[in-house]
């Protein structure tokens, strides 16, 4: 009787040893995989393949990037939220996570999340067409603010999108109506831009990034970035502050995250992991190539840029009656 | 001259060669993979490239989506599963060219007429990127949305049987297209709450269901007209050829220049660029009333246009940064990381680089030829295969596939649907080729209205105060109101089976 006891407390506690020592130590034991809200081919999928394949190198399994989009982000940003939490599914969240739920699309917001590490911020720009009578933001501040509204038209994303908050926020903390100038919907800033070349709109108020191709062709011309510094890539571009004096920043941000409850030991590898690729020369490299602003914040600052993020958007959505709740 | 050989010197190096080998086979994979499109190939090629040198990098590219867009004539042709989408606009007369015994000459217009578009694309990259690039560019909301309104008229012709039963079948698919967040208000329609439907029915799973398992089932209920394979082996694919170059030497040139031009159009590819060189080819053919049913002249056109468009996708992305189709898009990417930023400058400052990159496109596309055919060699043995075997294992084929694009159940879900239904209304006489049309360009027409009206506060007038824009407007208004009255006249009846 005695040794039956015995015999079945030894093997309860070697199958309790065998599980634990799977779940602690072999993370990572399979491949991982990566579900990026936005289509290939885009700046949040470049990034996060370049983020996958150093991973690969440093964490010795395959790191898969799936793209799941589709529902301005909704898709794929759900897709992270509700995978199983044991650091097998990560995903790339960005700056819309703070956005779409105001917008009355989901309930999803950013406690959904474990937040790992933040390694992007795109500022939004000023741009206009390089034939366009304007030379600094404050010439087209004047311009919007003398002639009647509906005059110029803007684009470079969907309706109520980055880009759409970069303008409308601009217009009111230059003291206009935030729809003095309608935003005309495009599937993107390449759109975008390719509509104010056409003559379709007047201003596009992506990342200026996003633009360099054109404004390296002399197709477009930056008059500003709504950001605190200037970009160093565009060293010519003054801040939004410096050219008009209107105190207004935004930017597109990007960032790692799995889902809620992610295991302890999965995010103390992950971290300083990717803290290693932030700061490695091929990762600057390819940022500083296609003009990425970098920037690092780990977990516990990660969750409280996003929360400050998020309360801030819902403000300038509801100012513009783009906000459900 | 120095320029171009140095760049011969680097697209011919031993290097860029192997590179060229090994992502030629990767593409032809890809290609003829059910579900697996010559974008996916491109982005599953960036983490390798990241590793190469500029030219090799773009020539694994190049040579890739060459070889998938090709490829993708093989599934379709064999067994009514287009392996990508710009083979969907002639996957019907290809499938049942096979059905008639002629696969060798199905396929090797696949193969032959590829190669040729794809060579004219890249002769007009060669020559005169810089300007039909500023062409392109002019192009605004109004003038696409004309543009996308009369790749709608295509439905007249590429449906096949009735024409009140294709503006049914079309209806149906601009129904579908407008399921999901809406591309302009950001509202979500027809969803039920669910996730999944906010991103609409995506094209692919849609494409598979409606082509390929709807011929399952038709085969499994034993209908008389589904599809009995009477082939057992493929000849010389490339017997007949040069008589099909002499019968059809406009529709090439057309084909391979529409192709190109759609291409070079922002936001429109060699899906697109198919479906209207098949809807031209038909339109001005001296045998319309043959297409649909196993006609070869529309694969000769389409497919010289899809991958005309490949080479024409360039030229707006490497001289603007603005892509051409969702290929481009990412070689954008990969030109910024390898320090040829796109623009006109990329042309004064590294010529032999653009040069060596434009050469393998010639490379690539030539080596199409023994490669395609050794790609045939090896895919035919599917005709071998017993129904009873074969049949299960397109069912599988299209689970995967509507499953690879977005990785998710949900993709299974609307290919068997739209399989289904498609199922019921090739049955009852209606085409599906219209259908799939608008879930294509039903997005495109919306999209360019709406932000259309919204720039013109409005004003319908609008539409035609921009020249190009006018021009385009009368020319599909003529279009129309000349379908309209072919319709209303009494023509003679032809008999054309339309499942």
């Amino acid at each position: 009787m005695r040794r039956r006891q015995l015999l079945a407390a030894a093997s309860a506690s070697a199958i309790v040893a065998l599980t634990a020592t799977k779940a602690h130590a072999a993370w990572p034991e399979r491949p991982i995989t990566i579900i990026v809200p936005w289509g290939a081919g885009g700046g949040t999928d470049a990034t996060a393949r370049i983020l996958a394949s150093l991973m690969e190198r440093e964490l010795g399994v395959p790191v898969n990037v799936v793209n799941r989009t589709g529902g301005s982000g909704v898709v794929g940003h759900s897709a992270i939220a509700t995978a199983t939490p044991d650091g097998y599914t990560l995903g790339i969240v960005t700056v819309e996570i703070g956005m779409m739920h105001w917008a009355g699309l989901t309930d999803l917001d950013w406690r959904a999340y474990t937040p790992l590490a933040l390694y992007n911020e795109d500022p939004a720009g000023v741009q206009v067409r390089a034939d366009a009578p304007w030379n600094t933001a404050k010439e087209l501040l004047d311009a919007i603010r003398s002639n009647p509204p509906g005059t110029f038209k803007a684009s470079g994303t969907g309706q109520g999108g980055i880009w759409h908050l970069a303008l409308a926020g601009m217009l009111a903390a230059a003291g206009m109506e935030p729809d003095r100038v309608p935003w005309v919907p495009s599937q993107g800033a390449a759109p975008g831009l390719q509509d104010l070349v056409a003559g379709g709109v007047d201003i596009v108020t992506c990342s200026v990034p996003e633009a360099k191709g054109l404004i390296d062709a002399g197709k477009v011309k930056s008059l500003a970035v709504m950001a605190s510094e200037r970009n160093p890539v565009f060293p010519n571009v003054p801040t939004l502050e410096e050219a008009t004096g209107v105190k207004w920043t935004l930017g597109a941000w990007r960032g790692v995250a799995g889902p809620k409850g992610l295991p302890q030991e999965v995010v103390d590898r992950l971290v300083p992991l990717l803290k290693k690729i932030h700061d490695s020369q091929e990762f600057r490299d390819f940022m500083a190539q296609r003009g990425f602003g970098v920037i690092w914040k780990g977990p516990a600052e990660f969750a409280e840029f996003m929360a400050q993020r998020d309360a801030s958007l819902g403000e300038v959505m509801k100012k513009l009656g783009l906000a459900k709740a | 001259m120095d320029t171009i050989l140095t760049a011969l010197s680097y697209a011919l190096a031993p290097s860029t060669l192997v590179v060229v080998f090994f992502a030629s086979l990767f593409g032809l994979f890809v290609g003829a993979m059910p579900g697996l499109t010559a974008t996916l190939a491109t982005a599953l090629l960036v983490p390798v490239t990241f590793f190469m040198e500029p030219v090799p990098a773009l020539a694994a590219i190049v040579s890739a989506t060459a070889m998938a867009i090709f490829a993708g004539d093989l599934p379709g042709a064999l067994l009514r599963i287009p392996g990508t989408p710009a083979s969907a606009a002639y996957v019907d007369d290809a499938y049942r060219l096979t059905l008639k015994g002629q696969a060798e000459l199905a396929l090797g217009a696949g193969l032959v007429f590829s190669v040729i578009g794809g060579l004219v694309g890249a002769l007009v990259l060669v020559i005169a990127a810089p300007l039909l690039a500023e062409i392109a560019l002019s192009f605004s909301s109004f003038e696409y949305f004309w543009l996308s309104l009369l790749g709608l008229s295509c439905a007249v012709f590429v449906a096949t049987g009735k024409p009140v039963k294709g503006a049914v079948s079309l209806l149906l698919g601009l129904f579908i297209s407008t399921i999901g967040i809406d591309v302009a208000a950001g509202y979500p329609r027809f969803t039920f709450g669910i996730t999944e439907l906010m991103g609409g029915v995506s094209f692919i799973p849609a494409m598979i269901g409606m082509f390929a398992l709807s011929e399952v089932l038709r085969w499994a209920v034993g209908h008389r007209r589904a599809g009995v394979l009477v082939q057992q082996r493929i000849g010389n694919i490339f017997r007949g050829q040069l008589g099909l170059l002499r019968r059809y030497p406009l529709g090439l040139i057309r084909g391979s220049l529409l192709g190109t031009a759609i291409g070079i159009l922002p936001g429109a590819g060699a899906d697109v660029a198919a479906w209207v060189s098949y809807a031209v080819s038909k339109r001005f053919s001296r045998e319309p009333e043959k297409f649909g049913t196993g006609h070869v002249e529309g694969i000769v056109e389409a497919g010289a246009a899809n991958n005309g468009a490949l080479g024409g996708a360039w030229v707006p992305a490497l001289v603007f940064g603005i892509p051409g189709d969702s290929v481009t898009a990412i070689v954008i990417g990969v030109l910024y990381m390898k320090g040829m930023d796109p623009g006109p400058t990329v042309m004064l400052e590294r010529p032999e680089l653009l040069y060596a990159v434009f050469s393998t496109f010639f490379l690539a596309n030539l080596l199409m030829l023994p490669f395609g055919w050794l790609a045939i060699k090896c895919f035919r043995r599917v005709l071998h295969v017993p129904r009873e075997v074969l049949m299960p294992a397109i069912l599988l084929l299209c689970m995967v596939g509507a499953f690879a694009i977005n990785n998710t159940v949900f993709g299974v879900g609307i290919m068997l649907v739209l399989g289904v239904l498609a199922f019921f209304m090739e049955e009852s006489g209606f085409p599906v080729a219209p259908a799939i049309l608008g879930i294509v360009l039903g997005p495109l027409v919306e999209e360019n209205f709406i932000t259309s009206m919204i720039k013109a506060e409005g004003h319908v007038l609008a539409f035609f105060e921009r020249p190009i824009a006018a021009g385009l407007g009368i020319l599909t208004i003529l279009v129309w109101a000349m379908t309209v009255r072919r319709a209303l006249r009494p023509e003679p009846q032809i008999a054309v089976s339309a499942g």
